[in-house]
């Protein structure tokens, strides 16, 4: 049982490989409510070229394979069925997918690069990534994406046996790129998924990582960092399929938002289903307002279907700066804005810290930094 | 020397008028202790005279060595010299005892302390107040007791060394031997003579680890009695319900 059966929480409704099971969107559905179509240069409505271009290079330690194949491989699309009318788009334009592959209880000697560069806004480009972590082994991914392009994309990851994988996603585009994506992880028996999501740049980026289960065991953390300028929609929507017994999930999403019309949306659905006896799982979402115009929907749903669960609970809280702590720093001499800043890097450090690759971690402090300079 | 001179301060909270006219100097040296009963404006006068927004000044002069604190901001009016140890010093989620200890030093001096002493003067300053040097580390003041967070106050004040220390009932909720090491940090930091201190309280037992030179009586939003340590004496047999019923 996965999202290709009917779950049974009214916002995952349908899952096809067909695009034409799904609907245009109009706005009014609730799962597009929050997103400004109009903004998609027709990723929703089939009326986007496919003229764009974004390239997509992979580098690999020794031991890992990546492969480009072509649309008919039985890999692709094992684990994750479009579960919306995007993600169907991207499903059936794409020309080539990306296959990586970490052998049975490989050990990489550092993390697989995966680079998504844009390389324009004429027209739009779709693409296909499959990450498959056999029986335990242990794998680091960082999917980087940056430049200007508007781009759909459905990227699997599928974790064996007893294996685990780690994944940072850098969604660090222009300003003026748009990017709908989903990110599915298929976790086999005892296996262990890390995720990070880091999204600064774009003008409208819709990233829905979710996961689900195959087997008893499985444990994923995803943490996840924005910040939102002027003009800049981001929308993250996570969805956290229990339908196994004995499965973990924990989810964190921070986000900072500053300046006219930033806008951030942050749904959270977790569906422990009948059979999911012994779940564990906790959501939370907090957004800090830097400044007015700015808006942040937060929405947490936790849909539990069974009685004997371990532990479950999610938590959703979005304020300003509390002028508490400002006059605390200033009172010792701090000036307001770099008090201002110390606030808003602990607030996001916190998260930040939980990032492993050392190097990622670096860039995306400084990032955060750059962003408050602004 | 330095001197701090509160003139006919008054200060509403919220349209309502909190403090009626206070008449207070603190020189170099001195040591001044505010009491009075809860209610009476004591910590008003604290965070007016330091700039939390939620105070209003509706008259009067706070004078720093002749500078006007008033027209200055909050960070501004640190860096001239006036410190503020809180009642109730807030958690700040994610920003580490010692990141915030170098900025605040680095602000007030006005420039980065070297690495190398600055961490003596930490750790020098934490040994002398019995603090697990762990919590350069923590998050500031998050799951610190009372007791803890106090002693991190008088930390900063021995850090940053400012010209006068406004001390917000320091005393309250420590036990006999937190406030017999924050008493010590306090007379260290006075110890140069060159320091003036303003030692709000509600209970006289601080001031018998911390001597004063002045005792003023608060009640009702002004100094309503002034005099010498024996004040305190007084204020300690006899209570505050004279000053209360006077005044209402």
């Amino acid at each position: 049982m996965g999202l290709n059966e009917k779950p049974l929480s009214t916002l995952h409704e349908k899952a096809s490989y067909e695009l034409g099971d799904f609907e245009v969107p109009t706005g009014r559905e609730e799962a597009w409510r929050f997103t400004p179509l109009a903004r998609l240069k027709g990723l929703h409505n089939g009326k986007a070229a496919i003229t764009g271009q974004a390239i997509t290079t992979a580098h690999t330690p020794a031991g890992v394979t990546a492969e480009w194949v072509g649309r008919e491989d039985a890999r692709i699309g094992r684990a994750y069925v479009p579960a919306d009318r995007v993600s169907a788009q991207a499903y059936n334009a794409f020309e080539k997918a990306l296959v990586v592959t970490v052998p049975k209880e490989a050990t990489p000697d550092g993390p697989i690069r995966i680079e998504v560069r844009g390389g324009g806004l004429d027209g739009a480009t779709y693409g296909h990534i499959v990450v498959a972590v056999e029986p335990l082994a242990e794998a680091v991914v960082i999917v980087e994406h940056a430049g200007s392009a508007v781009y759909a994309d459905n990227v699997e990851f599928v974790v064996g046996d007893g294996a685990s994988l780690k994944v940072v996603s850098l969604q660090d585009w222009d300003d003026d790129a748009v990017h709908v994506s989903h990110h599915h992880a298929q976790l086999a028996k005892d296996a262990t998924f890390r995720s990070f999501v880091v999204t600064l740049g774009g003008d409208l980026v819709r990233l829905s990582p979710s996961v689900s289960y195959t087997a008893p065991g499985g444990d994923a953390d995803l943490s996840g960092v924005y910040f939102v300028d002027a003009g800049q929609h981001l929308e993250h929507r996570l969805l956290v399929d229990h339908s196994q017994p004995h499965c973990k999930s924990n989810v964190d999403y921070r986000g900072a938002l500053q300046g006219q019309d930033a806008h951030a949306v942050w749904i959270g659905d977790v569906i422990i289903r009948v059979e999911a006896e012994g779940t564990d799982t906790y959501e939370l979402n907090r957004n800090l307002i830097l400044t007015d115009g700015a808006r942040a929907d937060s929405v947490p749903n936790l849909e539990i279907l069974t009685g004997e669960v371990a532990g479950a609970g999610h938590a959703s809280a979005s304020g300003r700066l509390d002028d508490e702590h400002i006059f605390y720093l200033q009172a010792r001499g701090i000036p307001r804005d770099e008090a201002r800043r110390l606030v808003v890097r602990g607030f996001l450090g916190q998260l930040i810290e939980k990032i492993q690759v050392e190097e990622i971690r670096e860039r995306v402090l400084s990032a955060v930094e750059a962003e408050l300079a602004r | 020397m330095s001197t701090l001179e509160i003139r006919d301060l008054k200060v509403a909270v919220e349209d309502k008028e909190i403090l009626r006219g206070v008449n207070l100097t603190v020189r170099a040296g001195e040591t001044h202790a505010i009491m009075g009963p809860n209610g009476s404006g004591k910590s008003t006068l604290a965070y007016a005279v330091a700039g939390h927004p939620k105070y209003t000044i509706t008259g009067g002069q706070v004078l720093l060595d002749g500078v006007d604190l008033l027209e200055l901001s909050v960070d501004e009016r640190a860096r001239a010299g006036l410190f503020l140890a809180m009642q109730y010093p807030v958690e700040v989620p994610g920003v580490s005892v010692s990141n915030f200890l170098r900025s605040a030093v680095t602000s007030i001096r006005g420039e980065a302390p070297k690495l190398r002493e600055f961490a003596k003067d930490l750790k020098a300053g934490m040994d002398g107040l019995s603090i697990d040097p762990a919590f350069a580390q923590r998050n500031l003041n998050e799951g610190f007791s009372g007791g803890e967070k106090k002693r991190h106050e008088i930390l900063q004040l021995e850090l940053l060394k400012p010209k006068i220390a406004v001390l917000d009932e320091t005393d309250s909720g420590l036990d006999v031997d937190a406030l017999r090491v924050v008493s010590e940090g306090i007379n260290r930091f006075r110890a140069s003579g060159e320091t003036g201190v303003l030692l709000i309280t509600h209970y006289t037992r601080i001031l018998r680890y911390v001597k004063p030179d002045f005792v003023h009586v608060f009640a009702n939003g002004r100094v309503v009695e002034e005099g010498g340590p024996e004040l305190a004496d007084k204020l300690e047999s006899e209570g505050y319900e004279q000053y209360t019923k006077a005044s209402a």
